[in-house]
C-alpha cells in the first residue's frame, strides 16, 4: 500500500465504522462492538505501517473549500510527529476498545458507545494528521463532540448529561480564543497551512499582535486540555463511563492541546511573552491539580485531577525553550500509564459494583491480584520511579525548566513531583491495601481476561515506552544526569510516599481534611457566581431594553400605525364595486398620463 | 375600401355603445355580437383571415351563446327604476374621457401611424395566414399551445366544482 | 392601389371602442354586463394587436403573423376566462339572489 492509501484508510475506516453501526447494525450490539474494535485494530496496524514511512510523507489532499484566492484543502501531514502520535492513540485506542468489550458488557446502549467510540476515533485521527488550521478545527469541534456524546453516555442520569453539557460549553470558550487565534495567525502570516506559517513566521514584525495571536491558539488547548482557568470540565467528564475516560479524558483528546502546541511550536518559540505565559499556566495548572487531587474520595476523580496536573507538565514544557519535544515526550508516556490506570480503576469500579469511593474499597489487593499489581505499577510510572517511563519524561520536563533558567516554573514543577507520589499512595493505600470496608468490595472478584490483558499490555508499556521511542524518534531520550533537579525530584518521591504512607496506612477515614483542597479552591462557585451574575445583570439589561426600548418603539408603535391608519382607510371601503372600478381606472388614466406626456 | 371600413367601424362602436346603453341584457349581449361582427369584419380587412374567423366562430358564437345562456338561466329582467346613477356616470365620464384624449393625444403624435394599409404582393400574397399561423403555432409555439391546452382543461374543471358546490 | 386607410384608423377605433367598454364597466349594475363590457374592452385590445400586425410587415412584405398567433392565444384564454367568469356568477346568483353589483357590498367598512 502506498503512503496515500494508508493515511486515508486511518483517516475514513473509524467514520465508516460509525457510520455502520449508526444506520445498521445499531439493532445488535454485538456486531457493532467487533465492527468498532476491527476497524480501530486495522488503523493500529495501519499506523505501524505509517511508522515506515519518511518523516516528509504527505497525502494528496482534497479540495475542500474554496473561496476566491483562498483555499482550504483536507490534507494529511504525516511527519514523525503525526506517526509518533497516531501510535499512541490507535494504540490506547485499541485496548480501550478491547476493555470495553468487557466493561460495557451489559450495557443497554452498547452500539451507541462503540458508534461514539469509533466517532471519537475518527475525530482524533483528523487533529492528528491536520496540516492545516481549519482541518485542525473542524476535527477539534468534532472531538468536542465526540467527546460530548460519550460522557453524556448515561444521559438518563442527570449528573451525566449536565457533566457533558459542561464540557461542551467549556470547550466552546476555549476554541472561540482558538478560532480568532487561527484567524490572527492567518492575518498575520497570510497562510493556515502549517508548512507555511513556519515559512512565513520569521517574517512577521508585530510582536504584540504575534503573541495575542499565540495565546489565542493556546486558548484552544487551555479548553481542549483542561488548563487553568478552563480545567473544570475534566474531573466532572468523569461522570462518562471508565472507557472513556481512559481513552478521552486521561491519553488522547486532552493530549490534543498538548499536540497542537506541538505542531505549532515555531510559533510559540517565536511569541517569547506568550510562551512565558503558557509555560506559567502550565505550572499553575499541575500545581493547583496536584493540591487538589490530594483530598479526593473519588477514585476517578483522584486521576482525573492528576492528570490534569501531568497535562499541566506537559503544556508547561511547550512554554519552554526546547521543551516541547520532552512534552511530547511525556505525553507520550503518559498516555500508557495513564490510560492503564484508568481502565485498572475502572476493573475495579466494576468489580466493586460501579462504587467509585475509596473510602468505601480496601483489601483489593488479595481480591483482585492482576489489577493490584498492574495498577501498582501504573502508579509507580505515574510518581516516577526510577527506571519506569514515567520518570524519563518527567526529568526530561524538569531539566528543560532548569536550563530555560526559567526557576518560577521549575519550582512549580519540583512541588508537584513532591505532591504526586503523596496523594498516589493515598489512593493506592486506600483503594487497595487494608481491610475491605463495604460488603461491595468485599466480594470484589478479579475481572475477566477481556478486561486484565489490555491492562496487562499498558502495565508493560508504562514501564517500557520509555526505552522504545521509535514512534518519538529523537523526540525523547533515556538520559540522566545527576542534577539538582533530580535529587529534589528523588527526594519529592520518597516524602512523598512516606507521608502518603504513614498518614493513610491502616486508616478507615480520611485523618487530613483541607475544605479549600477538596472543594477545588472553590473554582466551580466562584464560576457559578460569576456566571450568574452575569447572566442576572445581562438578562436585566436586555429585559429593560426589551421592554422600554423595543418594545415600543418596534411593537406598539407600527401597531398603533397599523390601527389607525386602518381606521382611517377604512372609510375609503364604501363596497360598491364601481366605486372601486372607477379608483382603479382614474389611476391607470392618471398614471398612463403622467408616463406617456 | 374605405367605405367598408367606415361602415364597420361604426358597427362595431354602435355595437359597442348598444352594450352600454340597453337596459335589457339580452339586448345588450345582442349588440354585442353586432359589435363583434363589425370587428371581424375589420380583422378580414386586414388580411387576417383565420382571427376575423375565429372572432365570429369563439366569441360571437361561443362566448355570447354562454352569455346568453346564463342570463336566460338566471331569468334576469331589465334593470328597474333609474338607469344610471349620477355618480357611476360622472366617474365614467371622468375616466372614459381621460382615456380618450390620451389616445387621441398619442395619435396625433404617431408618426409611424400615417403608414397607408397597401395590399399584399408577391409571395406574401399567395401565402395564406392560416397556413403561416398554423406552422408558427406548431413549430415556434408548441410549447404554449400545450400549455393553453391545459389551462383549458383546468378551467373546465374549474367550473364543473364551481357549479356543482353551494357557495355560502 | 391606395386605400387612404392608415394604421392610425385602425387604432383610433380600438381606442373608442376601450373607452365605450370601460365607460360600460363603470355605468352599468347588472354584474353580466359588466362582464361583457370587460369583453368588449379584451376585443379592442385584440384590434390593435391585428393592426400592429398587418402594417408591421416584413422582408417580403407579409404581415408580421407572431402577434396574430398572440391573439390566438388570447381568444383561447378569453374563451377560458369567460366559462370560469360566467360559473362564478352564477355562483354568486345562487348565494345572494341578485346580479345587481350595488346590492353586493360585504367588503363595505
Amino acid at each position: 500500500m502506498d503512503v496515500n492509501t494508508i493515511a486515508w484508510l486511518i483517516l475514513l475506516l473509524p467514520l465508516a465504522s460509525a457510520a455502520v453501526i449508526l444506520l445498521g447494525t445499531k439493532k445488535s450490539a454485538g456486531i457493532s462492538a467487533l465492527i468498532s474494535t476491527g476497524s480501530v485494530i486495522a488503523t493500529l496496524v495501519l499506523s505501524f505501517l505509517l511508522l515506515a514511512q519518511p518523516d516528509t510523507a504527505a497525502a494528496k489532499p482534497l479540495q475542500w473549500l474554496s473561496l476566491g484566492d483562498f483555499e482550504v484543502t483536507i490534507g494529511l501531514k504525516l511527519d514523525s510527529l503525526a506517526q509518533g502520535m497516531m501510535i499512541i492513540v490507535t494504540g490506547i485506542g485499541t485496548l480501550v476498545h478491547v476493555f470495553s468489550l468487557g466493561y460495557m458488557h451489559d450495557d443497554a446502549g452498547k452500539a451507541r458507545f462503540f458508534a461514539g467510540l469509533s466517532q471519537f476515533m475518527f475525530s482524533m485521527t483528523g487533529i492528528v494528521l491536520a496540516d492545516n488550521f481549519a482541518m485542525m478545527f473542524i476535527f477539534w469541534e468534532l472531538v468536542g463532540v465526540s467527546s460530548y456524546i460519550l460522557i453524556g453516555h448515561w444521559y438518563d442520569k442527570d449528573s451525566a448529561a449536565d457533566a457533558a453539557k459542561k464540557a461542551f460549553l467549556v470547550n466552546r470558550i476555549g476554541d472561540f480564543g482558538f478560532m480568532i487565534g487561527i484567524l490572527l495567525v492567518w492575518v498575520l502570516t497570510g497562510s493556515i497551512y502549517f508548512d507555511e506559517i513556519a515559512k512565513a513566521i520569521g517574517g512577521v514584525q508585530n510582536a504584540n499582535l504575534l503573541n495575542a495571536a499565540v495565546l489565542l491558539v493556546f486558548c484552544g488547548a487551555v479548553g481542549k486540555s483542561a488548563q487553568l482557568p478552563l480545567h473544570v470540565w475534566l474531573p466532572d467528564a468523569m461522570e462518562g463511563p471508565t472507557p472513556v475516560s481512559a481513552l478521552i479524558h486521561a491519553a488522547t483528546m486532552v493530549a490534543a492541546g498538548v499536540y497542537m502546541l506541538a505542531r505549532v511550536s515555531f510559533l510559540v518559540g517565536a511569541a517569547e511573552m506568550a510562551a512565558d505565559t503558557i509555560a506559567i499556566i502550565g505550572g499553575a495548572t499541575a500545581l493547583l491539580a496536584a493540591l487538589m487531587a490530594t483530598q479526593q474520595n473519588d477514585i476517578k476523580r483522584v486521576l482525573a485531577y492528576s492528570t490534569l496536573s501531568q497535562l499541566g507538565y506537559m503544556i508547561m514544557a511547550q512554554g519552554l525553550h526546547d521543551g516541547s519535544d520532552a512534552g511530547m515526550f511525556h505525553l507520550y508516556t503518559h498516555a500508557w500509564f495513564k490510560a492503564l490506570l484508568f481502565l485498572g480503576s475502572g476493573a475495579v469500579i466494576f468489580a466493586c459494583h460501579h462504587e467509585q469511593d475509596i473510602w468505601k474499597m480496601g483489601g483489593l489487593r488479595q481480591k483482585m491480584p492482576i489489577t493490584f499489581w498492574t495498577f501498582l505499577i501504573g502508579t509507580a510510572a505515574l510518581i516516577a520511579v526510577p527506571g519506569t517511563s514515567g520518570f524519563w519524561s518527567k526529568e526530561a520536563i524538569l531539566e528543560a525548566a532548569w536550563h530555560d533558567h526559567n526557576y518560577l516554573v521549575w519550582g512549580l514543577g519540583i512541588a508537584v513531583a513532591f505532591l504526586t507520589p503523596f496523594y498516589m499512595t493515598r489512593l493506592f493505600v486506600v483503594a487497595f491495601l487494608g481491610k475491605p470496608r463495604t460488603k461491595d468490595a468485599d466480594h470484589a472478584h478479579e475481572v475477566s481476561p477481556i478486561m486484565w490483558v489490555p491492562l496487562a499490555i499498558l502495565a508493560v508499556m508504562a514501564v517500557i515506552s520509555a526505552y522504545i521511542t521509535g514512534p518519538l524518534e529523537a523526540k525523547g531520550h533515556v538520559a540522566f544526569h545527576m542534577s539538582l533537579t533530580a535529587i529534589l525530584s528523588l527526594a519529592g518521591l520518597v516524602v512523598g510516599v512516606l507521608a502518603g504512607w504513614k498518614l493513610y496506612a491502616g486508616c478507615d477515614r480520611d485523618p487530613v481534611n483541607i475544605k479549600l483542597f477538596a472543594n477545588k479552591f472553590y473554582l466551580d462557585e466562584l464560576y457559578l457566581g460569576i456566571v450568574r451574575l452575569f447572566q442576572d445583570f445581562v438578562g436585566m439589561t436586555f429585559d429593560a431594553v426589551d421592554r422600554y426600548l423595543i418594545e415600543p418603539i418596534t411593537v406598539r408603535l407600527p401597531a398603533l400605525a397599523a390601527m389607525s391608519s386602518g381606521y382611517v382607510l377604512r372609510l375609503l371601503q364604501v363596497g360598491n364595486l364601481q366605486a372601486y372600478g372607477f379608483l382603479f381606472g382614474l389611476g391607470a388614466v392618471v398614471l398612463i398620463w403622467l408616463i406617456v406626456f | 375600401m374605405t367605405f367598408l371600413f367606415y361602415i364597420f367601424a361604426a358597427l362595431a362602436i354602435v355595437g359597442g355603445i348598444g352594450v352600454v346603453l340597453n337596459r335589457n341584457p339580452v339586448s345588450s349581449a345582442f349588440a354585442m355580437i353586432v359589435s363583434f361582427l363589425g370587428l371581424a369584419a375589420l380583422y378580414i380587412q386586414l388580411d387576417a383571415y383565420l382571427v376575423g374567423t375565429l372572432q365570429i366562430l369563439v366569441y360571437a358564437g361561443a362566448i355570447m351563446v354562454l352569455f346568453l345562456f346564463i342570463i336566460m338561466l338566471l331569468d334576469i329582467k331589465s334593470e328597474e327604476g333609474r338607469q344610471f346613477g349620477v355618480f357611476s356616470t360622472a366617474g365614467a365620464v371622468v375616466v372614459a374621457g381621460g382615456m380618450l384624449l390620451i389616445v387621441a393625444k398619442v395619435l396625433k403624435n404617431f408618426e409611424a401611424g400615417e403608414k397607408a394599409l397597401t395590399p399584399l404582393k408577391g409571395a406574401a400574397a399567395e401565402t395564406t395566414d392560416v397556413s403561416a399561423i398554423g406552422e408558427l403555432l406548431f413549430t415556434t409555439y408548441w410549447f404554449p399551445v400545450q400549455v393553453i391546452g391545459m389551462l383549458l382543461l383546468v378551467a373546465t374543471v374549474g367550473v364543473v366544482v364551481l357549479s356543482k358546490r353551494e357557495l355560502r | 392601389m391606395d386605400t387612404g386607410l392608415t394604421l392610425n384608423h385602425f387604432l383610433a377605433v380600438s381606442g373608442i371602442l376601450f373607452a365605450i367598454g370601460l365607460a360600460g364597466v363603470l355605468i352599468r349594475r347588472n354584474i353580466i354586463v359588466i362582464f361583457m363590457c370587460l369583453e368588449l374592452m379584451l376585443s379592442a385590445a385584440n384590434l390593435t394587436l391585428v393592426a400592429f400586425s398587418r402594417f408591421n410587415t416584413g422582408a417580403n412584405g407579409a404581415p408580421d403573423y407572431h402577434g396574430q398567433v398572440l391573439l390566438f392565444f388570447i381568444i383561447t384564454v378569453a374563451a377560458a376566462e369567460v366559462a370560469v367568469g360566467l360559473a362564478i356568477i352564477v355562483a354568486l346568483f345562487r348565494a345572494r339572489e341578485t346580479t345587481d353589483v350595488t346590492q353586493i357590498a360585504s367588503m363595505k367598512n
